[in-house]
């Protein structure tokens, strides 16, 4: 129960540090690199939600239990938040730094993909009342959605390069990054990986009690 | 499996060729869908890579206005349990996803001619681009099949159809759109392989994930 301010004071440090704490110059970055902190752990979240709501829907079709359907779900209306977070960042510096805040780069058209599914998801979901039928056809549904993410990857970077910095790992897989910046941003992606286990966990909870009362 | 399944497949297109439900619908939407264009271009000149994207977008809509009929009908008319009892969930998806890729096949033969008859475009390699909508085809019914198959046990069947569809063939039709591009360009074949490489191995794990997926909506 405490740990919940534990988490305020460890994201208020985070983000006293990320806006405040002097970065190092980098070329045609500048002050701007500050996004990093919040445009990649919020990025980072979208995906694992993604994957941890597959996971839970894989377990969901084996098992057929209804708790794991809300689970899934759960990390699915995480994973649409962090989304739109990680979106609106994105664009935010995109406007500043490449001139607009959408210009169909691969790192947008994908995040964009992942925003439709993550719609149409809620949607298939709002449009089916039996509850043990919604289950099972949104668990389907993410499966079928998760294996077709790995041909963009195949597909995207031909069609235009990317105007993205480079990840946090680049090519020869050595972190390119100064040693306090580092700090900070391993610091936040700790921060808003807690943050949303932390809400997950809350949603779950709120899911027993739900079902609790229906039996 | 197989006799099943083409018997399923038979009787799909005997009911389709008595009652002409979906195939006259489908022609009035291509012809309306392609003089809306025209009519809104007016003496406009478009580039290759527009009208490439243009006949895509023409195929997925008229695709995903007649496409999910195979299982809704079923429900509707209530005969969804009768073809439970009486084939396995494997042979009624063979037969449904069969019946699928032939009507897509008519309906994308029929917009791709309308297209080249009143648009003024010229494919510089045929073959090429035959290939892409035919393989484009098998892919896009694919998906549309396991998608009707969801659709037709939710709540509501008509508009959801499209949206549910859109983000798993976009990987398809970024890849379709382009090799179609390519092809009015005078690509040949070998430039147009890496798309075809693509397209072949979306469409074969597609369908393995629909087999394996499809017991688990059928038996509700």
């Amino acid at each position: 129960m405490k740990s919940k301010y534990f988490l305020f004071v460890w994201m208020l440090g985070v983000f006293c540090f990320a806006l405040l704490y002097p970065i190092p110059f980098i070329p045609a970055l500048g002050d701007k690199a500050r996004v990093l902190y919040f445009h990649v752990p919020t990025a980072w979240v979208t995906v694992l939600a993604f994957l941890l709501s597959m996971v839970y829907s894989v377990q969901y079709l084996r098992k057929k239990d209804i708790l794991y359907d809300y689970k899934a779900a759960s990390a699915a209306g995480l994973g649409l938040l962090f989304c739109i977070l990680a979106t609106v960042t994105g664009a935010v510096w995109a406007k500043f730094n490449w001139g607009a805040f959408w210009n169909w780069d691969p790192r947008q058209t994908s995040i964009f993909l992942l925003l439709l599914i993550y719609g149409a998801y809620f949607a298939l979901r709002s449009a089916t009342e039996s509850e043990e039928t919604r289950a099972k056809l949104s668990s389907v549904y993410a499966v079928l959605a998760f294996i077709t993410v790995p041909f963009f990857m195949f597909i995207l970077p031909r069609i235009v390069e990317s105007l993205h910095p480079d990840p946090i790992i680049n090519e020869s897989g050595k972190i390119n990054m100064d040693r306090s910046m580092l700090m900070i941003f391993i610091a936040s992606l700790a921060g808003f990986t807690w943050l949303f286990i932390w809400m997950l966990r809350i949603k779950i909870r709120l899911a027993k009690i739900e079902l609790s009362e229906l039996d | 499996m197989w006799k099943q399944a083409l018997a399923i497949c038979k009787k799909d297109f005997r009911s389709e060729i008595r009652t002409r439900y979906s195939i006259n619908g489908l022609i009035m939407f291509i012809i309306v869908t392609i003089s809306i264009i025209k009519f809104s271009l007016g003496e406009e000149k478009l580039s290759n890579e527009l009208h490439a994207g243009l006949l895509w977008i023409i195929i997925f809509f008229s695709n995903s206005s007649g496409l999910s009929r195979v299982f809704v009908a079923e429900e509707d008319r209530g005969t969804s349990f009768v073809l439970k009892l009486t084939a396995s969930p494997k042979s009624v998806f063979l037969g449904k996803l069969i019946f699928n890729t032939t009507l897509s096949f008519v309906i994308n033969l029929f917009v791709v001619l309308l297209f080249l008859v009143t648009m003024d475009v010229k494919i510089a390699s045929f073959g090429p681009f035959m290939l892409i909508i035919v393989l484009g085809n098998f892919g896009l019914s694919s998906v549309m099949t396991i998608i009707a198959a969801l659709i037709s046990k939710s709540n509501s069947k008509g508009s959801l159809y499209p949206v549910l569809s859109f983000p798993l063939l976009l990987p398809l039709l970024l890849s379709t759109i382009n090799g179609t591009w390519l092809s009015f360009e005078g690509s040949g074949i070998t430039e147009l392989l890496s798309e075809v490489q693509i397209i072949v191995s979306y469409t074969i794990v597609i369908i393995t994930a629909s087999f394996l997926l499809f017991d688990i909506i059928w038996n509700e």
